[in-house]
Parts: structure tokens; sequence; C-alpha cells
């Protein structure tokens, strides 16, 4: 039998990173960035000074506080030593702390360059194509959009990458999921990754790295790309990546970490070949076609509880499976809706765009171009926008785009994770509907007892403006 | 790590898919900076009918009564029982750090979140899949026996009841760790040369991937 040498992008930074496979099944990986915040870094930073162990080396390592932070403007200049929730403040006084001890770039809470993990990485040149990306943050994906092995890892991991460089880990299967054809107005990334987590379901990709391929991937932004990667662990894939192009190549050009001048030309050469054979074996493929997307938005308390924007919210006597029935009815109580109701009937109390998954420049830009010209509906008791880092924000106040969500009645605020996980004073009350750029409608999450309906930038701002959930091409821009 | 050989232990069953990790341990708990403490609230907005406030005691809190984990006969339940998907979300390690604290020993699903599967091996905590039939099973089992019990042997893979012996799959190296309560980072430090090698070649391979950030 001829062997298969035809391998997929995943298959070849797994074998440029393997450093050692053990007789036991287990594989040590080489990470080339680790990527620190406040929340999940402290418990490592204590496990090796309590063995008296020092990082590995301090040059893959960087880190910025983002999960736990105000996005309160006031708050925010009052600075780390004002930050008023006594745990919040320890846990980012404690991420500075441990930076300075072992000598770990930092960028602070108000420094230039901070952000977001996935906001700030990329846009630094901090994560670049065919690095292996680990974070202690499961959204770690996100920099699998341009040609990286990136995923999500625990504190204990956390520790044991800072301490040794590598990962102790097994081989996933490969995914390929295909969106061919073209995205129709007013569809955008966010509405095709939902899709796609509609189809497969939560637990679609567990055991496997998606790549993401087909047409509408060629022709999407790099900034589109991640907000689909960022997403790939919702669909249940650690990994979620999509193949170097030039239009990712030409993204990292000029990057504070990017590499110069020969280098460079090195450096684009190699990444230029991150990308599956031709020929290439996956374990599974699942193909969608871009024309049939329509704007999506989650109803349930899973993000595979997602419809088209025409869509009527399940009923529980049509559903045939016992646990899947128990599931919709349970969601259904939590979120308190009727079966059978058309989705665009939910009214709203709160609008948040940001969050990992929709707060770089172009989410920014696409919830401005629906914005623009309109006010926040009176029944709708805020709307927040949180840019994703520090450059997004000083980007979108240089092209005026805080002035248009603060006119409209919008807040405008610092960069954070903000009313995504809710860990800041950004959250829900109980019973209160939002419509949600972020990546996660489960119970609690923005908030005890809130109901997180989860969409695109465009769909947020649209129905920030209508105080209901809306279909954005009843406003007839291209977002 | 903690070790785990065997484990005979009350059996409590939570019968839902998808339980996430916000369930197991809410957002405002994870600004503690240290890996213990987390049991009183773990799946707090299942179990108690007020708002949980990190660092402020649960005695005199309202409890969901039907919850399981309220439930006298479910008193010092030490293996969970739940259904697919279990763990799926973030990568907070605070949630097996919660189940550890609170006295999980194993969890018993059709199936695991990956990231969620690691951390809960990393904490000498052992997840075990079994098809739907059997946890199926093994739920009717718990609600029709007060006091139901199950023996686990790691060595032996198997889970026992009284009359049977279900066995379960496991990878090698985890098994190893779990056994024997490895520390990782001094297993794999035991292969600094190896490392070492592989780091100077792909140096010379990625050099822009060195001595950038600074």
């Amino acid at each position: 039998m001829i062997k298969n040498i035809q391998k997929t992008l995943y298959d070849k930074l797994w074998e440029v990173h393997l450093v050692k496979q053990r007789t036991d099944g287990s594989s040590l990986i080489y990470i080339d960035r680790h990527i620190l915040h406040e929340v999940t870094s402290p418990q490592a930073f204590e496990g090796l000074r309590i063995a008296n162990r020092k990082p590995w080396r301090l040059d893959m390592n960087i880190a910025t506080p983002d999960h736990n932070i105000s996005t309160d403007t006031k708050e925010r200049e009052a600075g780390v030593d004002a930050i008023p929730d006594e745990v919040s403040r320890i846990q980012v006084k404690t991420l500075d702390y441990n930076c300075d001890y072992f000598g770990i770039r930092e960028f602070r809470m108000n420094e230039m360059g901070q952000g977001i993990v996935h906001v700030m990485g990329p846009e630094l040149g901090a994560s670049l194509p065919g690095m292996t990306v680990v974070c202690g943050d499961s959204h770690t994906a996100t920099h699998g959009a341009f040609g990286c092995l990136a995923h999500g890892i625990g504190t204990s991991e956390v520790e044991h990458v800072l301490a040794t460089q590598c990962l102790v880990t097994k081989k996933m299967k490969n995914m390929r999921v295909t969106v061919t054809g073209k995205l129709g107005l007013g569809v955008t990334p966010k509405d095709v990754v939902l899709a796609i987590i509609g189809k497969i379901g939560t637990a679609g990709g567990t055991g496997y790295a998606i790549e993401f391929a087909g047409q509408v991937f060629l022709d999407m932004s790099i900034e589109g790309r991640m907000t689909v990667c960022n997403m790939a662990i919702e669909a249940g894939a650690r990994i979620g990546m999509v193949a170097v192009d030039t239009k990712t190549i030409d993204y990292f050009k000029g990057r504070k970490f990017s590499p110069t001048g020969d280098t460079w030309d090195i450096a684009a050469n190699y990444w230029s070949t991150l990308k599956s054979d031709e020929n290439a074996c996956f374990d599974s493929e699942v193909e969608l076609s871009g024309q049939d997307i329509l704007p999506q938005v989650t109803w349930g308390t899973s993000p595979e509880m997602v419809l088209p924007v025409n869509g009527f919210i399940p009923t529980p006597e049509d559903e045939p499976d016992p646990q899947k029935r128990q599931s919709i009815k349970q969601a259904l109580s939590y979120m308190g809706l009727k079966g059978g109701m058309p989705i665009t009937e939910i009214p709203v109390d709160f609008v948040f765009i940001g969050s990992c998954t929709n707060s770089r420049i172009e989410d920014m830009r696409a919830a401005a171009l629906i914005a623009k010209g309109n006010k926040v509906a009176n029944t709708v008791k805020q709307v927040l926008v949180v840019p994703g880092s520090q450059m997004v924000k000083a980007q979108a106040e240089s092209e005026g785009l805080d002035k248009i969500f603060k006119d409209a009645g919008m807040d405008w605020r610092e960069p954070g994770c903000s009313m995504c996980l809710a860990m800041n004073a950004d959250k829900l009350g109980s019973g209160q509907h939002c419509a949600s750029t972020s990546n996660r409608n489960f119970e609690g999450r923005q908030g005890t007892g809130g109901r997180t309906h989860l969409l695109s930038p465009s769909m947020a701002a649209a129905a920030a403006i209508a105080g209901h959930i809306i279909d954005v091409r009843k406003y007839g821009v291209q977002p | 790590m903690k070790s785990f050989i065997n484990h005979t232990g009350l059996v409590v069953g939570i019968n839902r898919s998808n339980i996430d990790t916000d369930m197991i341990i809410p957002k405002q708990f994870l600004k503690s900076i240290k890996r213990t403490g987390f049991g009183a609230n773990l799946f707090d907005e299942l179990r108690y009918r007020d708002e949980g406030k990190p660092g402020e005691p649960c005695d005199d809190r309202p409890l969901v009564t039907d919850f399981p984990l309220n439930q006298p006969r479910y008193k010092g339940a030490t293996i969970l029982l739940a259904q697919e998907n279990f763990g799926c979300g973030s990568s907070r390690e605070h949630a097996p750090w919660a189940l550890d604290d609170f006295g999980f020993r194993a969890i018993l699903a059709p199936s695991f979140a990956d990231i969620f599967y690691i951390n809960c091996i990393k904490n000498g905590i052992l997840p075990i899949v079994f098809n739907k039939k059997i946890i199926n099973n093994f739920f009717s089992e718990v609600h029709k026996k007060e006091g139901y019990e199950l023996t686990i042997d790691l060595d032996n893979q198997s889970v026992l009841t009284p009359s049977n012996a279900f066995k379960f799959s496991i990878d090698q190296f985890s098994k190893r760790c779990l056994l024997d309560g490895l520390d990782e980072i001094d297993l794999t430090l035991k292969e600094i040369d190896t490392i070492k090698a592989y780091e100077n070649k792909h140096m010379k391979k990625v050099p822009w991937v060195f001595g950038a950030i600074k």
C-alpha cells in the first residue's frame, strides 16, 4: 500500500512542533506563544514559586489584563489601585506583580497595546502564522484564523507551559468545514459560525481540529476569520483554523512584533506554505452553502439553539428525542419564551457589542453603520459598545465611530471582556434579554438570570434601535 | 497531582446535557487567586435561590430543594453522573477545582468537553465515558436505590456494581499520572535535553518566533 503523504494544515503544524512522541501515546509539543491574563494565571505563577521554578523562556510569553477590569472610563482612569471591588483589584495587581517578578512582558490596564487577549495578540503581531499559541482561555482558537495551531488550556497547563515551553497533549482528528459560494447581503462571519454550530451542534467538533475552507473563507477578512475560529469551541472543537493566503501575510506586515527586513521575506515565504495539501484526508467533512445562510440569532441557552432571523422558536412537542425535548423545555423556561413565536418578537433590554468574537475594528464599523443617524429605542436600558483593545479604540475614535455610537445613545467604553462573561460590573439583571455579539448564551453567563441572544454586530445595533430582534437587512445597507 | 487508584462512593446524578463551566462555577467566583474554596459555590445558580457572591458564607442561603446535590439522600456523594458534553464552555480550571473541593472524585457521562476532560485529570478527578445506554441505566439505578454506590478500579479500568463490571477506556499517559500521582512538570523536565535540542533546531527554522517580545 502506498502511504498517503498528503497532509492537512493541522498535520503540518503538529509535525513542525512535535518535540517527542512518547510510547504511551502522549506527545510533547513546543509552544511558540503563551498569552496570559489575570484570571487563569495566578495559581500557575504561585505553583512555579512553590516549586522554585522559573519560566523556560521569557520571550514566548505576553500578558495583559482583560477579563475582570472595568470598562468604565472614569474607573479606568483612576488606575489599578482604585479598582473598587477588592477581589478584582487583587487579581489584576497579582498579574502585574507576577509579570514583574518573573520578567514577563505585560501590557498593563491603561497601556497602549492592552486589550482582550485574542484581539491584542494578533494586532501586535505577538501571535503570527504557523505558531503554536496557547492561553488559559478557551477562545484561543481565534489565532487559528491565520494558520496557527492555537487552543485554550487550563491553569495546570499554563504552569506546565511556563516551566517547560511544552505541552503534553494528544493529536486531534481532522475535520473540514467547507462553506461554498457567496454570502448574501447583511450576512456576516458571525452568522456563518452560528450557522455551522447550528448544523453540527455544540459537541459536533469534540475531538477534532476544524479547518474552515471554501470560497466564503477565501473572501473573508482576517478579522472575520478570527470571529469564526473564535467560536470553534462552541462547536466543541478546541482548534479552528483557516489556511494562510496573501491576505494573511498582508495583515501582519508592519505589526509591532512582526519580523522585518530579510527575516520578513523568509517568514512570509514559509507562511505561504501553511495550507492543507490538495488531497489531504479529513476524518470528517461538513459542507454548507453560503447562499443559504441568513442572519442568525440564538433563542436558547446553548449556541446550537440558533435560528435564522426569519425563524420561529421551537416547540418541545415537535421534538421526538426525549433528552432534546427536555433541553428545549428547560431553555424556553429559562429564557421566558414560548414555542412557536417568531424570533423577531423577542424584546431587547440590553445590547452588548464587544467580546473576543466581535470587538475588532470592522465589527465597530459594521455596528456604527447601522447606528449612524439613529437612536436607541427608549425601551432599551443600555447599549454597551466595548472595543477589543486600546488600538481598536484609538482607530475607531480616529474614524469618529465613538461619536456615532454616543449620538445614537450608546455607551462607548474602555477595552476588556466586559459583559461577555460579566466578571466586572457590566452585567444583566435577572430576566433581562440581551442582544449580544459575544460567544456564549449559557444560563447566567451575562449575569444571574440574564437571557442572552447571540448575533452579529450589525444585528445587535439594529436590535438596539428597534428595541427587539430584527432582520438587519431591513435597514437596506451592507454591514 | 493527586493520585487516583480505587474509589467507592455514593452516586448522584444531574440529568442534563451540555452542563457548562459557567453552571459548574459561575464567573463571579473566578476572581479568586487560590485553587481552593470553590466547593461551596459549585453549581451555585442551580443550588441556591439567591445570587452568590465571592467570599460570602453559603450556610444560610436559600436552597433549591429539589436540586440533587441538596437532597439529603445524596449527601456525601463522590461520584457524579451526567449527560452529554459535560464541562463544555470555558477552559477555567476553577470548574474541576470546585468539583474536587466539593468532594467529587469521578464523573460518569456519555461525553465530555475536551479541555474540561484534561483539566479533570490534572486534578485527580477521573472522567469516565460510557455509552448513553449504560449512563441511563446508572441514572435509573440511582433513582431507584437510595444509597446507590459504585466502585471504580482505575488499574483494571472498570466500574463495578454488585452484579456487573463495566470496562472503560483511558489513555495510558493519563492513567499512569493518576495512578502514581505524578508531577507532570517534573516528568517533562526529565526530557530537558530533548526539548533543548528541539528548540535549537526550531530557532533555525523559524528565527522570528524568538526574541521579538521584550
